[in-house]
């Protein structure tokens, strides 16, 4: 008898598919979602990014709706964060781990009302997150909801991203309070006539904003913000260089920089563990012990000083090409510095700034130094 | 948008081998169309000895490397020094500018006509 395995299901298009293909973009699986990887060049929508804008289809993002009176008192529980004590309007990035304080996904939790939050969760891990949510909030009155089909999410990025996405709101009381948005904030706004929750973050270094709206409002929205932002240089930008931006960046990838073995801290992002909640949280003795201790192994940048690129898993050597001393979790040339960067995790003795280290790129031995995270900062 | 020139002969390694001898050898833009912007380039030497189907080089772009493989038996006789210095004269200019070393040929190796080449690159 046959075995058949069972057949994958069909990948999910974002709302914007169509729109993808008529530019040209190569389409690259991710998570079960056929995404623009590039539209035109790599290196052209990063650098588009850092000088004038990049707009990003992100709709395989999970949202993850936490509605109810106890919702702020189930997501103190559930994740590692403060989050009763994130103000309306604001967002925090945090993670949920699990009972031994291994990092099941790294989250943005935004927060639109005293009693609604929305989470949102790496495509990759969306439908976990969603499982843990529902079975840790047992208990407490609250509702998880998961949106992720019906949400889209529009990133624009870059130093032109505020003169793009003021002109798209209708508005202009609520142009003005985009415009004024600080980091890690978010407003509902009416944007090219339909509704959107406008966020002041990203994943670029750059200033920049991200568009929550429904899925069936996503084409309007894509096309408003290519005619606002035609006049500014706004270029339609890919996984490739959404990746290139954030380790410019120094920022984790979960799969790469964080996943289950590692915690907070190994990641050197202790700081989203609110060890002084006074209520339990699910984690927080591994975590207490662990902020407590003397890590094995710490998360570095390492600036290449040849030409030949790290890439994720190569191993990390001694100066001169010795003994191993740890691995690259992420590596790329950087566009906008003009060398190899990566980040690695190395032990303590080799991870202060300046050490000469070497990594093994494809059987030799190429020259890196450790260097201060981020890469890049934007002027 | 991939092109096929008539006066070349290809690899299934999307390798590209000019008529002629030295033989000019570069790498066609259905690669280049799927590496996506070369940032670097690993090329044999001048005076190094080629087989046909081993590895002599590699060709790293922003997401990837790949194994440049010799096309055909010889001596290289030339580097193109300009694509060293500023790989993206590969992408933009693969069949011209871009072309990577030459060979002087020994014997010949089985190699694609542009029919043959295409019907493989644009098969998937």
């Amino acid at each position: 008898m046959t075995d058949h395995a069972a057949t994958d299901a069909p990948e999910l298009h974002t709302p914007l598919h169509q729109e993808h293909l008529a530019l040209g973009a190569t389409m690259t699986s991710f998570a079960g979602w056929q995404m623009p990887l590039r539209y035109t060049s790599d290196l052209e929508e990063h650098r588009a990014t850092r000088t004038t804008a990049g707009l990003f289809d992100l709709t395989h993002m999970g949202e993850i709706d936490v509605v109810g009176p106890e919702a702020a008192a189930a997501l103190d529980y559930a994740l590692v964060g403060a989050m009763s004590k994130v103000t309306i309007g604001r967002a925090r990035y945090t993670m949920l781990c699990q009972a031994d304080g291994g990092v099941i996904d790294d989250l943005v939790v935004y927060r639109p009302a005293e009693d609604h939050f929305m989470v949102v969760a790496n495509a990759s891990n969306c439908a976990v997150v969603v499982e843990e949510l529902r079975a840790r909030a047992r208990g407490f009155e609250v509702t998880i909801v998961d949106a992720s089909l019906t949400t889209a999410l529009l990133a624009v990025q870059g130093p032109a991203a505020e003169a793009i996405v003021t002109a798209v709101v209708d508005d202009p009381a609520e142009a003005e309070a985009v415009r004024a948005l600080p980091y890690y904030a978010a407003v509902p706004a009416s944007v090219a006539g339909v509704r959107a929750s406008v966020a002041r973050t990203g994943y670029t270094g750059e200033d920049g904003f991200e568009l929550f709206i429904a899925t069936d409002d996503a084409v309007t929205v894509w096309h408003a913000l290519r005619a606002a932002g035609e006049s500014h240089g706004l270029v339609p930008a890919g996984l490739s260089s959404r990746d290139s931006l954030r380790l410019e960046a120094g920022m984790a990838l979960y799969g790469q920089e964080l996943d289950r073995t590692t915690t907070p801290y190994d990641a050197g992002l202790g700081r989203v563990v609110a060890l002084d909640k006074d209520v339990d949280f699910v984690g927080k003795a591994p975590l207490r012990a662990r902020a407590g201790s003397e890590p094995a192994r710490v998360l570095v940048g390492l600036e290449g000083l040849t030409r030949r690129a790290a890439r994720t898993g190569y191993r990390v050597l001694m100066g001169g090409g010795g003994a191993g001393v740890g691995t690259v979790t992420s590596g790329a040339p950087s566009p906008t510095l003009g060398h190899p960067i990566a980040m690695a995790y190395v032990t303590p003795e080799v991870s202060g700034p300046g050490t000469l280290l070497a990594v093994d790129v494809r059987g030799r031995a190429e020259q890196v130094r450790v260097v201060p995270l981020p890469f890049y900062r934007r002027p | 948008m991939s092109t096929f020139p008539q006066d070349l002969l290809y690899t299934a390694e999307h390798e590209w081998v000019s008529d002629g001898d030295p033989a000019t050898i570069g790498i066609t833009d259905t690669a280049t169309e799927a590496l996506g912007d070369i940032v670097y380039l690993e090329l044999p030497a001048v005076g190094d000895q080629l087989r046909a189907g081993d590895v002599c080089g590699e060709i790293e772009s922003t997401k990837s490397v790949s194994e440049l493989f010799a096309p055909v038996n010889g001596e290289v006789v030339a580097v193109n020094a300009a694509v060293v210095d500023d790989p993206a004269l590969v992408n933009s200019d693969p069949y011209g500018e871009g072309w990577l070393i030459k060979v002087a040929v020994d014997s010949p190796a089985d190699l694609l006509s542009p029919a043959e080449y295409r019907a493989l690159a644009t098969r998937d």
